[in-house]
């Protein structure tokens, strides 16, 4: 099977060009020594499948930063028939070079020549065939929003491809990439010849904007307020959608399921339904926030907003050794941290996305919202909710700030803060769409299996031995609980919380059910058992503890997922849970030396 | 002179680049080479990022990276012109 890799600068439409190209049947691919997913697919090319390869966005070949090193690795450790190199033909004359750097390795390759009707609007016109003549590679110009060209485009490779069998090894590759050469005379040559730029170019739509959008004083304020909108909007639309999966799952199960189920042994009736069917539907949960939050996210990045809030944010953000697009996901990380971890993909350089990664699980998501407001309600006056409430909030900023200070220094970027601007551009539904759908594709192949395993091991500790009652002292959960006394003890919780503790691992959202799980009552009978268990300040105690520690299963495996490590997975999880110990401790002691 | 000190809505043309090789890197792939004209066209609350233009390209930069961008003024601008 032919190989084709798609190749190109950030910002030139590269990911819209492979969506439109790859249709749906793009995956991510498992190349070896890579750390960054790679997205791949089979297309049809000239009567032949081939796979096409979707490069990370790169400025140079001889770059310094991680996604220039991955293309280079894929380049020297894996043989590719034809380059497909994509092009901004507003910026052709900086962006040239990119093409030579490629032809100079020998790889066959196609240029395209995208935005062409930006180009146009900007009044730069090029001769495309005299382009080629010059360079030696053929040239086509596209517009990989619209899809004008593309079919061509797949013709000429096609072509390309059988006129011009790939020679080179990807040692040869590898051996000329360390060479360096001089590029920069030959494109100036190129682009004096061929190029017409007018004296001044047109950018006065995106200018006028940016007068507004980035004033000194109004452009904080409007950005958070569009952020919220955003989140809003999400929340809104995402909350009917979340509930009617629940109503779906729940349905299936006590209208189908159940039924059918009841002729089994008990333990494996529970074990189906409460371990396996409760995993499933807790992964479904996620689906319509993700798939919002992801609509959202691609409108935004795609537009070009993003950057100028790493812009707006970058003093502040700097200070804790991240960048200003972190904040986007840690503000998202507040509505929920699963998406904002997977959103961090927009961060290039890998410290800093692990360093925003290590914080993101740390911000008070609308899953734990839900046990504080339970909690606080059986616990505080309603004088004292709102203030109770709003002293996590810090808390959780508070913990987000420490973090991130005390582990810049391991995951020290020594990337520049170097970013282009782009024009606004208003993105297309279908490219939006198909961000949103793959995203979800993506969460679900990696999550499920993880997130299942976890439900049903939770399960298991909560209903063996088969002689307990479910979610009781006596369980294996209990006997945990117990031996961890000593450590549960000096900051207030008891054996019943330890066990909601438990189950709130998997998800934040099964708390409050479980609570009532553990003590085996309901409604206000519960609220009374709780308050006539625990005082406030132990209940203080639990909802910082669960405020700090593992968010959910989802969150872990998804840390897991993006972060391609392991180690990190534990790091983050030893982190939380020491931190989260450490606060409650503190908390819990002294208040209690105050006399309380 | 250095890109850091240029004010917002000055010009001026970019003399050398005195940067690690990595930003050097970077820079050149953007567009900043010596003897091309560059205008600073604001500047991010709380003494924060400079917002660039070189050529047909717009961009953000530190102002700890700019200072690795030496610039001589344009002859007929004032240097020390308040905005």
């Amino acid at each position: 099977m032919k190989r084709v890799a798609l190749l190109g600068m950030p910002n030139t439409g590269k990911s819209t060009l492979f969506n439109r190209l790859s249709g749906a049947s793009a995956r991510v691919g498992n190349w070896p020594g890579i750390t960054v997913d790679l997205m791949s697919a089979k297309i049809l090319l000239g009567g032949h499948i081939a796979e096409l390869v979707d490069l990370p966005g790169l400025y140079d070949l001889h770059g310094f930063s991680d996604d220039e090193h991955v293309v280079r690795h894929f380049l020297s450790h894996h043989a590719v028939d034809l380059v497909l190199i994509i092009l901004n033909s507003a910026q052709i004359d900086r962006q040239l070079s990119l093409a030579l750097q490629i032809r100079s390795l020998g790889l066959p390759a196609l240029l395209l020549l995208n935005m062409e009707d930006e180009a146009k609007r900007a009044g730069i016109t090029i001769d495309a065939q005299a382009m080629s003549k010059q360079l030696g590679i053929p040239v086509r110009t596209i517009s990989a929003k619209y899809g004008q060209g593309c079919p061509e485009a797949l013709q000429l490779a096609a072509q390309t491809i059988l006129q011009q069998p790939n020679l080179v090894t990807p040692q040869t590759i590898a051996h000329k990439l360390e060479m360096e050469n001089a590029i920069e005379q030959e494109m100036h040559q190129i682009i004096d010849r061929t190029v017409h730029f007018p004296l001044q170019l047109n950018h006065s739509l995106t200018d006028r904007l940016d007068k507004v959008l980035l004033h000194p004083w109004l452009g904080l304020p409007l950005f958070l307020l569009s952020v919220f909108l955003l989140f809003q909007f999400i929340f809104t639309v995402g909350a009917p959608l979340q509930e009617g999966m629940g109503w779906l799952f729940d349905s299936l199960r006590s209208e189908l399921l159940e039924p059918v189920l009841t002729s089994l042994p008990s333990w494996l009736n529970g074990l189906l339904l409460d371990g396996l069917y409760t995993g499933f539907s807790t992964v479904a949960a996620f689906v319509p926030i993700i798939v919002l939050f992801f609509l959202v996210m691609s409108m935004v990045e795609d537009s070009g907003y993003l950057s100028r809030a790493a812009f707006l944010m970058d003093t502040l953000m700097a200070k804790m050794g991240l960048d200003g697009r972190g904040f986007v996901m840690m503000l998202m990380g507040f509505g929920c941290n699963v998406p904002a971890l997977m959103g961090t993909r927009v961060m290039r350089s890998r410290p800093m996305r692990l360093l925003t990664m290590l914080t993101i699980p740390l911000s008070l998501c609308s899953a734990r919202l839900q046990v504080f407001l339970f909690i606080i309600a059986i616990l505080f006056p309603p004088s004292q909710a709102a203030l109770v409430l709003f002293s996590l909030y810090m808390v959780s900023f508070a913990t987000i700030f420490i973090t991130a200070i005390l582990f810049k220094s391991k995951f020290s970027s020594r990337e520049p803060f170097v970013l282009e601007l782009p024009p606004y551009r208003f993105p297309t539904p279908q490219q939006i769409w198909m961000r949103g759908w793959q995203e979800v594709k993506h969460f679900l192949a990696r999550a499920t299996k993880f997130i299942v395993i976890g439900v049903i091991m939770v399960w298991m500790l909560t209903h063996l031995p088969t002689t307990a009652v479910p979610a009781s002292p006596d369980t294996w959960a209990g006997s945990i609980g117990r031996f961890f006394a000593p450590v549960l003890d000096p900051i207030g919780i008891d054996t019943e919380l330890a066990i909601a503790l438990i189950f709130g691992f998997v998800a934040k959202e099964i708390v409050v059910g479980s609570l009532a799980v553990i003590y085996g009552l309901q409604g206000d009978a519960l609220s009374h058992q709780i308050a006539a268990n625990i005082d406030w300040v132990q209940g203080m105690s639990f909802m910082l503890f669960t405020l700090i520690y593992t968010p959910c299963l989802s969150t872990i495996a998804t840390l897991k997922s993006e972060s391609k490590s392991s180690g990190f997975m534990w790091l983050s999880l030893g982190w939380s849970l020491g931190l989260a110990w450490i606060v409650s401790f503190l908390f819990y002691q002294s208040v209690r030396a105050l006399g309380y | 002179m250095h890109l850091d000190a240029l004010k917002p809505g000055q010009t001026a043309i970019i003399d050398r680049i005195h940067a690690e090789q990595a930003l050097s890197q970077r820079l050149s792939a953007l567009g900043f080479r010596s003897g091309k004209q560059l205008e600073v066209i604001r500047q991010a609350a709380f003494n924060g990022p400079l917002h660039v233009r070189i050529g047909s390209t717009d961009v953000i930069i530190r102002l700890q990276d700019a200072k690795t961008i030496h610039l001589h003024p344009l002859p007929h601008q004032k240097e020390s012109t308040t905005v």
